[in-house]
């Protein structure tokens, strides 16, 4: 399915990212990150295993705290945010983890219902009811709503996973290697989502994934992160129009004629 | 040429794993102590997870009372049967009431039920806290506004602290069951008169001190297991390592404070 042409506003910034540096020991991970990512836009991160793409969304999520430079998500500084606004802004950040964290001990219905209850202090029951079968309509696994975790496929599950993050109708979306370990049929749907989802919620979204399918099929922007920092950032043909020896071999990998 | 040796990693002395094991000790104690101090600084601190509280607490109490009931009924009547035959030597037999009492009411009925939890509650909440940890559960809470630690940590620690005791008391009132029906057929001492002689010896500071035993070993249980599991790593193993963690830290902890309770209890009577 062709990608529909997003609807980008380059004047509204969702994310700006300046200097970012964040360390682990003696591994320093990233290296001074320059980011912006613009609202309705689905930005894709690509990288080897092990460069931070991971560690660059949590703290973007503020599960991580950076060691230097300063990170700007919906006009909230998050290195000097307070923990009751961390709080608040979370809701309008989604998180789809690479293994979909879906909760074991709960069906698919209370995943769903568990961050809209949690968040929306008087909301009713009709009011949640709707919200979860609108969520799973979404995601297109409406029979699924009295399953456990453990009795979905992966595919299931990341879409679950999808679920649960659109319930609070986030303004952000960051997915976490979302076709990891997923057939190729299903990595294209997971990839159809994902644009599906930035059409009908109008988010923003960054794409950690090292699967170029998926950074070709759903990306408005490309970056490559090498280094620790973002060495090419541009369409997807701009970022592989380069001989450069730590890129091509990512391409050629992934598209073996 | 440079010997073969000179490249070889040496291996730590003696010395330097004793060191090692000694400070990596104090760091753990000091993380317990980290995590025992925000346990305290958020619980009392709305929202209340009391549902979840009520969940944990129905848990908890479930996964231990067939297994309580079961030892609580046995220790009762192995005990009355094993004393029996040195009272009978000094013709002494009509104390055996007081003496089962004393021993389950003072010792047996906490401690038991303790350890007993700690096998089964705390390795479930260790294993269970643990795969919450590596399965990134722990952190899509986090993302989606839920407080983790209130919702995960404080709602169990809380539902220990609340349920062993209970237990323990139920424990301590199968145990006396057990006795007397021991008692009952052998000396065919009726329910009245085993009541009577079993509570006689029994002091108000007595039951107190059961009482503070079982919350102490409750919330032991509790903050140990949630420990180990919310700190969990390394995938699979880190989680069996919680819950193996959980069980063990747990009973040795349960021993140390009978010992230290009973010693202060003593300075009340």
């Amino acid at each position: 399915m062709e990608k529909q042409k997003a609807n980008i506003d380059l004047n509204n910034e969702v994310i700006r990212i300046r200097g970012l540096q964040k360390s682990f020991g003696d591994y320093h991970v990233l290296r001074g990150i320059d980011l912006d990512l613009y609202q309705g836009e689905n930005l894709v991160v690509l990288g080897r295993s092990g460069t931070g793409k991971s560690v660059l969304i949590k703290l973007i999520s503020g599960m991580l705290y950076p060691d230097a430079g300063t990170i700007n998500v919906l006009g909230n500084e998050l290195t000097t945010i307070t923990e009751k606004e961390m709080e608040a802004l979370r809701i309008r950040i989604g998180f789809s983890f690479q293994n979909s964290a879906l909760y074991d001990s709960m069906t698919v219905r209370k995943n769903l219902e568990f961050p809209l209850v949690r968040n929306r202090k008087g909301i009713t029951r009709k009011e949640i009811d709707n919200a979860v079968h609108k969520v799973l309509d979404a995601v297109s696994l409406s029979q699924t709503i009295n399953q456990m975790p453990s009795e979905l496929s992966g595919g299931q599950r990341k879409r679950i996973g999808i679920a649960r993050t659109l319930i609070l109708n986030p303004e952000i979306m960051l997915y976490d290697e979302p076709t990891a370990g997923l057939d190729p049929i299903t990595c294209i749907e997971i990839n159809e989502l994902i644009n599906e989802v930035q059409q009908s919620y109008n988010t923003s979204s960054i794409i950690i994934t090292h699967d170029l399918t998926c950074a070709k099929m759903v990306g408005d922007r490309v970056a490559m992160l090498l280094d620790g920092q973002f060495q090419r950032v541009g369409s997807f043909d701009e970022v592989f129009a380069t001989d450069d020896a730590r890129v091509k071999p990512f391409y050629d990998y992934n598209f073996i004629e | 040429m440079e010997s073969i040796e000179s490249h070889t990693e040496q291996e730590p002395s003696g010395l330097t794993k004793v060191k090692n094991s000694v400070i990596s000790f104090f760091l753990m104690l000091y993380r317990v102590y980290a995590f025992i101090i925000r346990f305290f600084k958020e619980v009392f601190v709305p929202p209340y997870e009391f549902r979840e509280v009520v969940r944990q607490c129905y848990e908890t109490g479930v996964r231990s009372f067939t297994l309580i009931t079961l030892t609580g009924f046995i220790i009762g009547v192995i005990f009355t049967k094993q004393s029996r035959p040195s009272l009978t030597d000094f013709g002494a037999t009509s104390w055996l009431p007081s003496l089962v009492s004393i021993a389950v009411l003072k010792a047996l009925a906490p401690l038991v039920t303790a350890l007993i939890a700690a096998g089964k509650v705390g390795s479930s909440i260790g294993a269970e806290l643990g795969s919450m940890r590596v399965t990134e559960q722990i952190d899509a809470m986090e993302v989606s506004g839920t407080k983790p630690f209130k919702f995960l940590v404080c709602t169990r620690v809380i539902a220990t602290t609340f349920t062993i005791p209970l237990l323990a008391t139920y424990t301590a009132l199968i145990a006396l069951l057990g006795g007397y029906l021991n008692i009952n057929q052998n000396e065919g001492t009726s329910y009245a008169t085993f009541i009577e002689q079993a509570f006689e010896p029994i002091t108000f500071v007595d039951i107190w001190a059961s009482l503070a035993k079982a919350v102490v070993f409750g919330f032991t249980i509790g903050i140990v297991g949630c420990y180990q599991g919310y700190n969990s790593t390394k995938g699979t193993e880190g989680v069996g390592k919680a819950a193996n963690g959980a069980v063990v830290t747990a009973m040795f902890l349960v021993f140390i404070e009978e010992v230290l309770i009973v010693q202060i209890a003593g300075w009340f009577r």
